[in-house]
């Protein structure tokens, strides 16, 4: 306590000093307050795009994925492409809301919900694209160990599988947590709320949550628990994703950096779409007071070195390439860098490298415009890299003979802007009705919420002011 | 004629809360509880709340996802249906690693879920404080004391001099 005392005074992380009423009504009234015309049309319109995806989506299941622009040798497109691309984008919610906590960064708490909330819309998107890949998704408990007429179990001893584990794992914890951290929460919004419909669903949500110090015992460990798996879970599903191509024998693919590379890509483009997201709520929501140019500050800083973390891995790419002598591993990245993608090489070095490297200066950190552009080029850039990473390893095989291009039909591009659709529009919803910020959380770290002293062992003569009566 | 529930006191410093948590519990009470916004740190010791037992529940949740993780991936390779693969092993601890981690997280996820529920008796719709305007002040910006009409201390008079002497606010006795 005394170091901290002595320190240099800290940035506040909530603006304008809030009483805790005000910080309960602040939150609560984004859920009270009307719905706007505004916010229909953008609900509108991102349905539209959700419902346009879900057509070509349907186009595809009822014909077939040859719908789609995949040919031999490019077996894997888009469908791959933006099933890494979401699963990515979610880890940043996870990051932190799990990581964050541990380290007891107390400036998560502004924009955990958000996250979280945007790791699990991000998985259903991706779980959209993985599952209409098969071709026919509507076998998917195919891909589960069950007792069936065929007598087959799954392949334990390969990577696919293990990636129907780690997905489904990660959507369930991610779920799990998001859900454990709204009860309290969703406590307060049914005290709260004037609307008897409103309290019926937020006090059957809250599952009668009423705030009792016997119950937060339990809880914050129990959240602690979920926090500590979910950092390893994290790693280790993008670990598992990049196992899909490290075990396969591609040149391009067949690398042992791909794990970590993965994971610092996840949360590069995870803290891009946290971002993106949040510069249009905070605006739209009017949450300056939570959302600080400080928050900015700190994530614009995780970008700059995650984003160095994959530049430097693009760069072990092409030093492994050369110094492990294999002909076929170094022509691969000579075509990379020049061949039929370079431009898609290039567009995924331009943004992913090139363009956080401004985020060196502290004025561009808090240049919330700035910082709204360059978290789209990062999110452009994360694309290209699974893109490149699929597409160039691919269309350029063993087989000179059966060398090709592919480029997707209007069917891939459609369901990949329907997942955009989905997913803005999950976001809309949850941005309306389920509260943003962590209202509890934001309590517990106010200036003078916290007991100035712990009274475990200093009064203990003092019992003699008890009742006289008993 | 209704019963009554016990007594509500309302505090709204967290000094003063954490001393009155001691001395509730000094005096002897053990059916009353602390109904705060946000966990208040040492608020739990304070009240002498023993150490939950929820970690060996998740732990629990790890050995029977890890031991089904195991189970599953050595008895339908090996043993029910051996299938040779590009001449990898029937079954190594090596290549389970991955799913034996994914069913140990969720098999962890899972029981703290359902342990936190057990604990807390979640969900409970009910609540026989529910209907008090101050009890529902602990979700906003109150820490609001409550003591049980039918711990073998309580009097509902001296418990509410008692609650008024630590410091509570619009001390009152509610009815169920």
């Amino acid at each position: 306590m005394k170091v901290q005392e002595q320190a240099p005074i800290r940035e506040p992380l909530v603006l304008g000093n809030p009483s805790l009423h005000d910080i309960t009504a602040r939150i609560a009234s984004i859920v009270e307050s009307k719905i706007s015309m505004k916010y229909l049309m953008t609900v509108g319109f991102t349905g539209a795009l959700a419902a346009w995806g879900l057509f070509a989506l349907y186009y595809t299941i009822t014909t077939g994925i040859g719908v789609w622009g995949l040919n031999n040798p490019v077996g894997w497109g888009w469908d791959i492409t933006n099933f890494v691309f979401w699963i990515g984008i979610g880890h940043a919610g996870t990051l932190i809301s799990a990581i964050l906590f541990l380290f007891r960064q107390k400036w998560r708490t502004a924009i955990n919900r958000s996250a979280e909330a945007m790791t699990i819309f991000a998985v259903i998107c991706a779980l959209t694209m993985v599952l209409s890949h098969t071709g026919r998704p509507w076998l998917f408990y195919w891909l589960l160990p069950y007792p069936n007429q065929m007598n087959m179990w799954v392949n334990f001893r390969s990577p696919l599988a293990w990636d129907v584990f780690a997905v489904n794992t990660y959507f369930t914890v991610s779920a799990l947590f998001w859900f454990v951290g709204l009860i309290p929460d969703l406590a307060t919004l049914r005290n709260y709320v004037k609307s008897d419909l409103a309290r019926k669903i937020y006090g059957f949500l809250s599952l009668g949550w009423t705030g009792s110090t016997r119950h937060w015992h339990h809880y914050e460990i129990a959240y602690m628990i979920l926090a500590g798996i979910s950092t390893p879970l994290v790693l280790s599903v993008h670990s598992v994703v990049s196992f899909d191509f490290t075990v396969g024998i591609m040149p391009g693919w067949h690398t042992t950096i791909f794990p970590p590379y993965f994971v610092a890509g996840a949360i590069f483009s995870g803290f891009a779409m946290v971002m993106t997201l949040l510069v249009i709520a905070r605006e739209v929501l009017d949450l300056k007071q939570f959302i600080t140019l400080k928050h900015f500050d700190n994530m614009n800083k995780i970008m700059l070195a995650t984003g160095m973390m994959v530049g430097y891995a693009y760069g072990m790419e092409f030093f492994i390439a050369w110094y492990s002598g294999n002909p076929y591993e170094s022509w691969v990245f000579m075509n990379r860098l020049f061949g039929d993608y370079a431009w898609a090489y290039w567009t995924m070095v331009t943004c992913n490298v090139v363009s956080p490297q401004i985020f060196w200066f502290k004025k561009a950190r808090r240049n919330v415009p700035l910082m709204f552009v360059i978290s789209i080029f990062i999110n452009i850039g994360m694309w290209f890299e699974r893109f490149t990473i699929i597409a160039t390893s691919l269309h350029h095989d063993f087989l000179p003979a059966s060398w090709g291009y592919y480029s997707p039909t209007w069917v891939e591009i459609s369901i990949f802007i329907g997942t955009f659709g989905v997913f803005l529009t999950l976001f809309l919803l949850f941005s309306k009705f389920v509260p943003v910020i962590a209202i509890a959380e934001i309590k517990g770290i106010m200036p003078g919420s916290q007991p100035s002293h712990h009274h475990e062992h200093d009064h203990a003569p003092h019992a003699a002011v008890t009742e006289g009566a008993h | 004629m209704s019963i009554p529930a016990g007594v509500i006191g309302e505090f709204k410093d967290v000094n003063v809360i954490m001393t009155a948590a001691q001395k509730i519990n000094e005096a002897g009470y053990r059916k009353w509880d602390i109904h705060t916004p946000y966990p208040v740190h040492g608020l739990d010791k304070a009240m002498g709340i023993k150490r939950s037992i929820i970690t060996y529940i998740s732990f629990l949740g790890l050995c029977g996802g890890l031991s089904t993780a195991l189970g599953l991936q050595w008895w339908t390779g090996a043993v029910d249906y051996p299938l040779n693969i590009g001449g990898k092993g029937l079954f190594d601890w090596q290549f389970s690693i991955p799913v034996d981690f994914e069913l140990s997280i969720l098999g962890t996820a899972i029981m703290t879920v359902v342990g936190l529920f057990g604990l807390c008796q979640l969900p409970t719709w009910y609540n026989r404080y529910q209907n008090d305007e101050s009890f529902k002040k602990a979700t906003d910006d109150t820490f609001v004391v409550t003591i049980d009409s039918d711990d073998d201390r309580y009097s509902a008079e001296l418990t509410a001099t008692f609650l008024r002497g630590l410091g509570a606010q619009n001390v009152h006795t509610v009815t169920a």
